[in-house]
């Protein structure tokens, strides 16, 4: 059986992770340019997912009395993933909206 | 030895991830695991362009902290900014940024720093690798983030990579 | 398990699909073709989150493989639409 303190670290953790993904959509809803809906979505790709992954070790440990790890493969598969995707969506914007010739800077490349 | 085994901390990774993965140390999980360890990197190595040599492993466990703290406290900036952003607009802007690291794992390193830190998107490299556009949602003092950037992430990542 | 712990989970469910309708609110809004792939993005990682914490409801390992298919899954899908975007086509 769990200690009761485990239980209330898991769940503040577990709240506090949803508290996070909430605040990044709220922020994807609100924002007024795209490039700053770009930003709150980190919220729940970093914060959020070490919440849920540091509570899903700490309760599948105490819950088969051993250490159960692999809760941390979720956090390392996204700091790789979601860079990919972020970086290629700002390019592809960055692209789509000089095409459309809104207000973006020039491309930093200088031609030779 | 160094043809068997191109990427030997790739290999103890990818065997590690193989035990995590499948939760158990049984004689078996840990032979495919080594299998796999030895196979990938072999069939892979045609396919990155540059090896990889780390050195200080001291520095990359600071700077491993110190992107952590830096993604706990920008998460708590941008969050605030979100909340309160009926009120007071985030300075959101582009800036452009000088870059001395060439290598171009050491680039990718600091491409993924960048932006798994929440408030700032890495958007394009000049083809020549001299300067980076980067976007920040929320900027108070240029010069000062230009600082801050440069030696918080980008001074250890030259000590790792050249 | 606790009636603590059990309405903790409740509670952050409840919070993690209200965070999914406000994604699918910019997700039909729009405006831009960016947009829409930005919110699915979002979309997939929030359900993912969601299968761990469904993972620890029913403390069960399996959700953990599910929510692992998704993030991959959500890569790939979100990926090849950025591709789409910036070429017009998805294999050069």
């Amino acid at each position: 059986m769990m200690p009761i303190w485990m239980e209330i670290v898991v769940g503040v953790l577990l709240v506090l992770s949803s508290l996070f993904a909430l605040i990044g959509a709220l922020g994807l809803l609100r924002m007024k340019d795209f490039f700053q809906r770009m930003h709150p979505p980190a919220l729940a790709s970093t914060l959020g997912a070490w919440c849920v992954a540091l509570a899903s070790i700490i309760y599948f440990s105490v819950l088969k009395s051993g250490p159960v790890l692999h809760g941390w493969l979720i956090p390392i598969l996204l700091s790789i993933t979601v860079p990919v995707t972020t970086v290629l969506l700002a390019r592809t914007a960055l692209f789509r909206k000089r095409m459309a010739g809104d207000d973006v800077p020039a491309e930093v490349s200088s031609r030779r | 030895m160094k043809r068997l085994f191109p990427a030997p901390w790739l290999s103890l990774a990818l065997w590690l991830l193989w035990l995590v993965l499948n939760l158990s140390v049984s004689p078996g999980n840990l032979l495919l695991g080594a299998l796999l360890g030895f196979l990938a990197p072999l069939m892979m190595a045609p396919l990155r362009p540059l090896p990889i040599r780390i050195r200080r492993p001291g520095v990359i466990l600071r700077l491993l902290l110190l992107v952590g703290r830096d993604v706990i406290v920008s998460n708590l900036q941008v969050a605030w900014g979100v909340l309160t952003c009926g009120s007071r607009p985030p300075r959101s802007c582009f800036i452009k940024i000088p870059l001395d690291l060439r290598d171009p794992n050491g680039l990718a390193a600091l491409s993924m720093i960048t932006t798994v830190v929440p408030g700032t998107i890495w958007s394009e490299l000049a083809l020549d690798r001299s300067i980076l556009l980067l976007h920040v949602f929320d900027l108070d003092d240029e010069a000062q983030f230009i600082e801050h950037f440069k030696t918080t992430y980008e001074r250890p990542l030259m000590e790792i990579f050249e | 398990m606790s009636p603590l712990l059990a309405n903790a989970i409740l509670f952050s469910l409840f919070l993690f699909s209200l965070a999914m309708v406000l994604t699918l609110i910019r997700l039909f809004k729009g405006p831009s073709a960016q947009d829409r792939v930005l919110a699915l993005d979002y979309l997939y990682i929030l359900a993912m989150l969601m299968m761990l914490v469904l993972g620890i409801r029913y403390a069960s390992d399996t959700y953990f493989e599910a929510a692992l298919l998704i993030a991959l899954f959500g890569f790939v899908g979100s990926f090849a639409l950025a591709k789409f975007l910036l070429r017009g086509e998805v294999i050069e």
